[in-house]
């Protein structure tokens, strides 16, 4: 076969391209995971919450959290009698190791599991400036530590408080609902020892998850609905005076 | 061709503007990550190597794979919900290699006052006991099997 100049001028840049196309790859994914049939979020029982602080440590334990820092924490809201809008808000190291003793008659007390709410338009994956925080298209919203400047606009962003710079990498790091465990069929590692169930993982876009039951039934609440972040970690039986 | 006659200028201009337009792509074809606007703008690899993290904790499928006597204490308990991990800790590694990584031993005097200590805080329901009170100090485990911990007559089995 002959092939002319032009012929050739022609063939090169196609072979130029398929071959980049080969170099890329495809990306590993696990095995009969597909992102586009998963929506992932949380359902929290605040009615169910003793305190245990046993999330707070599976998540440090889980996904090497260094001290003083949280993906997760547990604050314990105090609304005393007398005034009943400031609540007294506590989460002495994040919860780790429980709360000093509450006394009776003294107002109502509850404890509030906070985490990333995975939020659907999150005001943190619209400020970074370089695409190192993003949505994925499972409903996770995730830092690619690789690409992360460490700007700490997106920290400033959320109105959770759920991001943090970490101390030795230097880059942003937060929940990422346990990414590497629900893309293997694994819960996460805080609904994993939870010991009231009061954390449940939930898949919006799977039927038969018993979020949907619970979402009709119950009255159901995200952190800042004013804000409209799209949040998907939904709270039972969740006070107003939270915030 | 008299039209062109003076216009040199702006072709070498436009040719100059090309080659750079060419710099610029191949720069950025070189800079710019090959998964990058997969999905959207990000990194989209990102995405497997977040998923490749190693787990920690095992799950409690996993445990039940072999320890199926515990789960019939437990099944019929009021413990029969706690996942095991909640009290034995992380134990993926136990998992991957039960002869050579054991689990610790477990304190009970620390992890059931954890979660059963009183306090005004916690929900009415849940069962929960001063433990100078309740056994001036002794063990849980002295009348209480942590699997089952409902009192059975002469104490833990």
């Amino acid at each position: 076969m002959k092939i002319s100049r032009r012929q050739m001028l022609i063939l090169l840049p196609a072979a130029a391209v398929a071959w980049e196309s080969v170099l890329a790859g495809t990306p590993e994914a696990s095995p009969n995971y597909k992102m586009s049939e998963h929506w992932w979020s949380m359902l929290i029982d605040i009615s169910k919450c003793i305190g245990c602080g046993n999330c707070v440590r599976a998540c440090q334990t889980e996904n090497d959290v260094p001290d003083g820092f949280f993906r997760t924490w547990v604050e314990r809201y105090h609304v005393s009698d007398e005034n009943m809008t400031n609540p007294e808000v506590i989460s002495p190291d994040g919860g780790k190791e429980g709360f000093p003793e509450a006394k009776e008659d003294e107002g109502k007390y509850f404890y509030v599991p906070k985490l990333c709410n995975q939020c659907a338009d999150s005001p943190c994956t619209q400020v970074c400036p370089v695409g190192a925080t993003f949505v994925s298209p499972d409903g996770v919203v995730l830092v690619d530590q690789t690409y992360c400047l460490g700007c700490a606009y997106c920290v400033q962003a959320c109105p959770y408080g759920c991001r943090y710079i970490h101390p030795q990498k230097k880059v942003v790091d937060k929940c990422t609902l346990c990414y590497h465990r629900i893309t293997k069929g694994l819960t996460t590692a805080c609904c994993e020892a939870c010991p009231t169930g009061a954390r449940q993982l939930a898949d919006l876009k799977n039927p038969n998850d018993p979020i949907h039951a619970f979402l009709k039934t119950h009255s159901v609440q995200v952190l800042k609905p004013q804000m409209a972040t799209g949040a998907k970690v939904f709270y039972n039986d969740l006070d107003g005076s939270v915030r | 061709m008299n039209v062109f006659k003076d216009a040199g200028h702006l072709f070498r201009f436009a040719g100059l503007f090309v080659l750079a337009f060419i710099v610029f792509w191949a720069i950025r074809g070189y800079v710019v990550p090959k998964s990058f606007g997969e999905y959207g703008h990000y990194r989209g690899n990102a995405i497997s190597e977040i998923a490749a993290r190693p787990v920690h904790f095992a799950g409690h499928d996993t445990c039940e794979t072999c320890h199926t006597d515990v789960l019939d204490v437990k099944k019929n308990g009021k413990h029969a919900h706690v996942n095991c991990e909640a009290c034995h800790g992380a134990l993926a590694k136990h998992a991957d290699d039960p002869a050579s990584v054991t689990p610790p031993k477990l304190d009970t005097a620390v992890l059931c006052v954890r979660c059963h200590a009183t306090t005004a805080a916690k929900p009415k329901g849940f069962p929960q006991v001063s433990a100078e009170e309740h056994s001036t100090g002794l063990p849980c485990e002295t009348c209480h099997q942590p699997h089952s911990p409902a009192m059975v007559a002469g104490g833990a089995k």
